[in-house]
């Protein structure tokens, strides 16, 4: 058997694999179930690392990116398919979704240029409030996804200068500062609803609307949450190629560059200033884009949505995933959102054990979970 | 307006700007001594006040009613568990990534911070609702014509000046001072001066996180009300504060405390708008100042090294 058709059949066996895990977990409802499949996937984990397995099969994935990400998405369907009919599972998928394209925002500024955003959540809410404003207008609401992203990108181009003028902590306290204030006013202001917030009128893209159910025939009706998943599904996909397509490219070095080293950047010509804002803009226009289509599905928004925890949440997607990893990215918003929504035990302690799983990862591993590999620059080449 | 409400603005403005000089000043310590932010500072503080209440609780369990033995019972115990506990979040979270990225110890504290809110949010009895903090000083009180001074006001605004005063004598008159200064200016010819690294470093993280237990408790007097989430508003306004007067300068603390406090009772009482966006004008004054000054009013002095 050659290696290539060996790769192939290794990449097609572990879709199916995860696949059928992501069913079973979404699917079971008894916490000791899922507790122990929980311990099943992670002793998987564990033993095919000391096994020098996962080298195996990461060499396998990375010289088949596309089989890689044709599985994914085919299998991100099987599983959306799988629960036709169910609404909580569904909404669950497409948090995952779009919390995977606002983390993807913040990992182009984190993880790529180096420009610290711990107002995440903020971004993210802006995209939430300007669809629903613009909800009630006659703006084509797929041009609200837009739009949303947009207006996001402008709000943040009124931080670009304190951020670009300063490092470090310095960068940091802007952002809480600007967090804070953003949650603030939305909670003292009266026009756009106060702390009570705001009902956003759902999708629409010419005439089909996305809050009905799909009659497909008389016995299988389609729960309405699966048109958000499909719409979620394709934004994940243009965020992923678009971040790729950054990543290998000249800018995606300019980013590295400005990151690993300001000065030494500078010094060789990189204009930081430039790169950081497009990086800072580029970043907030994709958490924008995910709060508009998330407010739409949620039907309703208030500021207690986008405080300051909510942007660390965010925070810990990135850094859990790995700085720069966009399928660390993907594990985990799939992780942070999906294990305290199956697991009602730890709801209530969620943020708790949040904290200190982060503590834990800063500590002993941090490069998080799927750290970014060194550049590639002739991707597919055995060196 | 009339005198006595401006000279309640004023007292009310000054008070605040007290408590947030001595959060601001626990930053300002920490990143001289270390370079990083200690972002549970806030939340250190909360623990510190939720320990002395507990204290205040425990002693008139006990019988002892006296209002000066408990006050002193609460901040001993506030204090020096907050020292102690400063010191072991120094020496377990903090000089272990040491070598790491700045933004690792930031976000390792963040989280801890996190961690202590949501233990006294959870664990706490009723932990999660407001509690009554008891008012253990006098109530007497001056009237000056239409402006009323309290005692307890006067006391504790007298209390914060102290400590204040006390803090930076500690730091510019004492051997342990000189330390921390020493530290503060370079960690490698200090160590070379024979001077304990690791010792000052806990000491100074206990100092700090001793004021803050002390704003606590300060605070918990003057509004008569703790919760658990006190503490992460305090920690970015005093981190705020430390930023705008400038990092790792005792007196640009204490500037940018009282300035933070000015902003916002002008925002409250001066500003043309409703006085709910008085955290709104203030924090959009500090983004601004922090564009226009990026190291602070009182700039550290450093120079890239490459």
């Amino acid at each position: 058997m050659t290696q290539s058709l060996k790769d192939k059949l290794v990449i097609l066996s572990l879709a199916v694999l995860a696949t059928a895990f992501m069913i079973t977990f979404l699917a079971i409802e008894e916490q000791a179930e899922i507790f122990a499949l929980l311990v099943l996937a992670a002793v998987l984990v564990f033993a095919s690392a000391k096994f020098g397995l996962i080298e195996t099969i990461s060499g396998c994935l990375s010289r088949n990116e596309r089989l890689l990400n044709g599985a994914v998405v085919a299998a991100t369907l099987i599983v959306a398919f799988w629960f036709y009919e169910d609404h909580f599972p569904l909404l669950m998928i497409a948090t995952v979704l779009l919390y995977t394209v606002a983390s993807c925002g913040l990992n182009m500024q984190f993880g790529y240029t180096g420009v610290v955003n711990f107002a995440g959540a903020a971004f993210f809410g802006i995209g939430c409030y300007t669809a629903a404003v613009l909800g009630e207008t006659s703006v084509p609401m797929l041009m609200v996804i837009i739009v949303g992203g947009l207006v996001a990108a402008l709000v943040g181009s009124i931080l670009i200068i304190p951020v670009l003028r300063t490092r470090g902590h310095y960068a940091a306290v802007v952002t809480i500062a600007f967090g804070l204030l953003f949650r603030t006013f939305l909670e003292v202001n009266d026009a756009l609803g106060g702390p009570q917030g705001l009902g956003v009128s759902g999708m629409n893209i010419f005439g089909w609307d996305f809050n009905s159910g799909i009659t497909l025939t008389d016995d299988i009706e389609v729960s309405f949450y699966m048109n958000y998943v499909i719409l979620a599904l394709i934004m994940v996909m243009l965020t992923f190629v678009l971040m790729r397509r950054i990543e290998r490219s000249w800018i995606g070095l300019n980013f590295d560059a400005v990151r690993l080293d300001e000065t030494a950047a500078a010094c060789y010509g990189i204009d930081i200033k430039h790169w950081k804002i497009l990086s800072f803009t580029l970043g907030n226009f994709l958490a924008g884009t995910a709060g508009a289509l998330y407010a739409m599905m949620l039907g309703f928004i208030a500021p207690s949505n986008f405080a300051f925890s909510d942007s660390l949440i965010l925070v810990s997607i990135v850094l859990l995933g790995g700085m720069g990893s966009l399928w660390g990215t993907i594990l985990a918003a799939g992780l942070v959102v999906l294990l305290p929504e199956k697991l009602q035990a730890i709801q209530e302690y969620r943020f708790l054990i949040y904290a200190v799983v982060m503590i834990l990862i800063l500590l002993f591993r941090p490069q998080g979970v799927l750290p970014r590999g060194l550049r590639a620059y002739i991707p597919g080449w055995r060196g | 307006m009339d005198v006595g409400l401006l000279g309640q603005f004023v007292v009310n403005g000054m008070m605040l700007g007290m408590m947030y000089a001595l959060v601001a000043v626990g930053f300002t310590l920490f990143f001289g001594v270390l370079d990083v932010i200690k972002f549970s500072h806030g939340d250190v503080l909360m623990v510190g006040t939720f320990a002395g209440f507990t204290t205040y609780i425990g002693m008139t369990a006990i019988g002892i009613d006296n209002a000066l033995l408990q006050l002193v019972g609460v901040l001993v115990i506030s204090i020096g568990s907050m020292a102690v506990m400063g010191a072991i979040i120094a020496r377990y979270l903090v000089l272990p990534l040491k070598s790491a990225p700045p933004l690792n110890t930031l976000l390792v504290t963040l989280m801890l911070g996190t961690v202590l809110r949501e233990a006294i949010r959870l664990f706490y009895p009723d932990g999660s609702n407001p509690k009554h903090f008891p008012a253990l000083l006098p109530t007497d009180s001056w009237a000056v014509g239409s402006f009323t001074l309290r005692a307890d006001s006067a006391i504790l605004l007298l209390a914060g000046l102290l400590v204040i005063i006390g803090v930076n004598v500690l730091i510019n008159r004492t051997r342990l001072g000189l330390a921390i200064r020493a530290v503060a200016q370079d960690e490698e010819t200090a160590k070379c001066m024979g001077i304990n690294f690791k010792m000052i470093v806990l000491l100074t993280f206990a100092l700090g996180s001793g004021v803050a237990a002390f704003a606590g408790v300060m605070n918990g007097l003057y509004y008569n009300e703790i919760n658990f989430g006190m503490g992460l508003l305090l920690g970015v306004i005093g981190f705020s504060a430390a930023i705008v007067g400038g990092l790792g300068n005792i007196y640009g603390a204490i500037l940018g405390g009282f300035l933070f406090a000015g902003l916002q009772t002008l925002g409250a009482v001066a500003l043309p708008f409703s006085s709910a966006y008085k955290d709104v004008f203030a924090f959009a004054v500090v983004i601004a100042i922090i564009a226009w000054r990026p190291t602070g009013l009182i700039a550290e002095k450093t120079s890239e090294r490459v």
